[in-house]
């Protein structure tokens, strides 16, 4: 493994991060207090609880969720996109490192970022909400199963993407809605027996069901099954990755 | 000297059919000074994305150090330093921060003390604090090049390297670049100025149409390849060449006031002393002779004619 080449990609990565801390850091905070004022105080002024969770409490980890997941995706997909664009992404692939190490380097550094937000936003959240974590080893397993499934997937976007159009399309288009009717903000209980039918080919809702089982113990869908999706869309991204990576799509002509 | 690079009927054809490389095979010496010298779109710049791993071949093996380029890619590339033909960097990064970052690509260990050497050789040392896309054109030039010594190469790729570069900046880098070479770095050179082969290299290969037409030593090539121009002034001019030296495929030059004769320096017989005969034997006085050497410019462009 060429580790000083991982090391050099991560290292570059993160002072992308802490050199654009406004927008890496501040915008999402910013957007997450937003949803609290309006969902939390607004809105859960009149629900009063959710399966014995007050609603301000309730929506914490959906909304880690959502930031978690757009984060590792535009990061990781900005990330291997950007050298594309510019065309320094001839050094990558002339240097002696293998596309694994490129991946690590990347999807590192996104879900490391995608980290770092997920935990202010929890910080964030304790100074409105009560919280607490039932099973934080689970909580953190989740959290990190996510950010690097999401980041994986962000790098496939980058890839593929040939324009800044593309690039967005996908986590403005998809990402967000699925996450948004995942269950964020609302309990799948509370739905009518088709939608809850429907939501349950939302994949999104399995890790955010099961995230919120490691804060309160309640989840929409067994844990056992959450685990096994979030492992099952791993695999998948890892699956896609190394056909990109036997292949040279959209990278080595 | 050993060969530090070996290329062996290398091809690459593009899914659309477009052949950029046909049947290349090519030694590069180590320490010397190749440039590979061809009009745009002649496949200079895929052959050297070959090497250097960013164009897959569709044909032939390429060592580099021994190392063939596929199947022990990080020894072959960690050999190679590139300068590519566009200005590609990164805009917002600081000097220092983008050398520093491709030093860790090929895998070496920090180090500074060589980081700050390479910016100064190229006059950047006071700018490393500087990001990217302040600098100038010329500046960033070097900064590709600081990028590509970063890891201590012994072979280097500068792909048109002072194209659009003015005349002082031009003359700096080729300073640089038999510096490097007395370092002991090969150095791989491609360019359509014929004046920079001339003045640079130690071989020159021409490539056109995706294939080498000649590597040679470059006196040789001149002298192999070399036409010289005889101009004859003459006494009283003419009109016209006369009958009795038809033969010669002489022209009228200078108003009348002189003949020109082409010929090959490498043929047995130039041809000079019975044209002087000749010349005698039909009545015109000779004032005086002078004798002109092609450039590399016309060897060249009679190379690609003859590839038409």
């Amino acid at each position: 493994m060429n580790w000083q080449a991982i090391r050099a990609i991560y290292v570059f990565e993160m002072a992308r991060t802490f050199r654009t801390i406004a927008q890496s850091i501040v915008s999402p905070v910013l957007s997450t207090v937003l949803y609290f004022v309006v969902f939390g105080a607004a809105i859960g002024g009149r629900i009063e609880s959710v399966e014995g969770i007050s609603y301000g409490a309730f929506i914490v980890p959906g909304l880690i969720m959502l930031t978690l997941l757009q984060q590792a995706v535009t990061n990781a997909s900005f990330g291997i996109y950007f050298p594309k664009f510019i065309g320094t992404i001839y050094e990558l692939l002339s240097a002696p490192m293998s596309f694994v190490e490129i991946v690590i380097g990347y999807v590192g550094a996104a879900a490391t970022k995608a980290l770092m937000i997920a935990l202010i936003i929890l910080a964030t959240s304790t100074l409105f909400v009560d919280l607490q974590i039932l099973h934080p080893v689970w909580m953190v397993t989740f959290l990190v199963l996510t950010a690097v499934s999401f980041a994986l997937l962000g790098f496939i976007i980058g890839i593929w993407a040939g324009n800044f159009e593309q690039l967005q399309l996908i986590p403005l288009l998809i990402i967000t809605p699925l996450v948004f009717l995942g269950g964020s903000f609302y309990s799948v209980s509370m739905l009518p027996p088709a939608w809850q039918t429907i939501t349950h080919f939302n994949p999104v809702l399995y890790l955010i069901s099961g995230f919120r089982w490691s804060f309160f113990g309640v989840a929409d869908v067994p844990v056992g099954i959450s685990i096994a999706a979030i492992t099952v869309f791993l695999a998948l991204c890892l699956t896609v990755i190394w056909l990109i990576f036997r292949t040279g799509w959209r990278l080595r002509q | 000297m050993p060969a530090i690079i070996s290329v062996r009927n290398l091809g690459k054809t593009y899914a659309n059919g477009f052949t950029a490389l046909d049947d290349v095979s090519l030694d590069i010496e180590e320490g010397e000074i190749l440039a590979l010298l061809g009009p745009n779109g002649a496949g200079k710049t895929t052959l050297i994305s070959v090497i250097c791993g960013l164009v897959q071949p569709t044909a032939g093996t390429v060592t580099v150090g021994g190392h063939d380029i596929r199947s022990e890619y990080r020894a072959a590339r960690a050999l190679i330093g590139l300068v590519p033909q566009e200005i590609t960097i990164e805009p917002f990064e600081k000097v220092i921060a983008t050398t520093r970052f491709s030093r860790g690509l090929f895998g070496k260990a920090p180090d500074e003390a060589h980081l700050e050497q390479v910016l100064r050789a190229l006059s950047l040392w006071d700018k490393k604090d500087t990001r990217n896309r302040e600098l100038s054109g010329g500046m960033k030039r070097r900064v590709l090049i600081a990028k590509a010594l970063s890891h201590e190469p012994r072979i280097l790729f500068l792909d048109e390297p002072t194209a659009g570069v003015d005349v002082n900046l031009r003359k700096d880098m080729w300073a640089l670049v038999r510096r490097l070479r007395d370092d002991g770095v090969t150095i791989i050179l491609t360019t359509h100025y014929i004046e920079e082969a001339e003045q640079m290299a130690d071989r020159i290969g021409v490539i056109d149409k995706g294939r080498l037409l000649l590597v040679e030593d470059k006196d040789r090539l001149m002298r192999k390849l070399g036409r010289k121009r005889l101009v004859i002034e003459l006494q009283a001019p003419l009109t016209s060449v006369p009958d009795a030296l038809a033969r010669y495929n002489l022209t009228v030059e200078r108003d009348g006031h002189a003949l020109a004769y082409d010929y090959d320096t490498q043929a047995d017989r130039t041809g000079i002393a019975h044209l002087l005969s000749d010349l005698a034997q039909a009545g015109l006085s000779v004032r005086d002779l002078e004798t002109t050497e092609s450039s590399l410019e016309q060897v060249f462009l009679s190379l690609v004619e003859e590839n038409a």
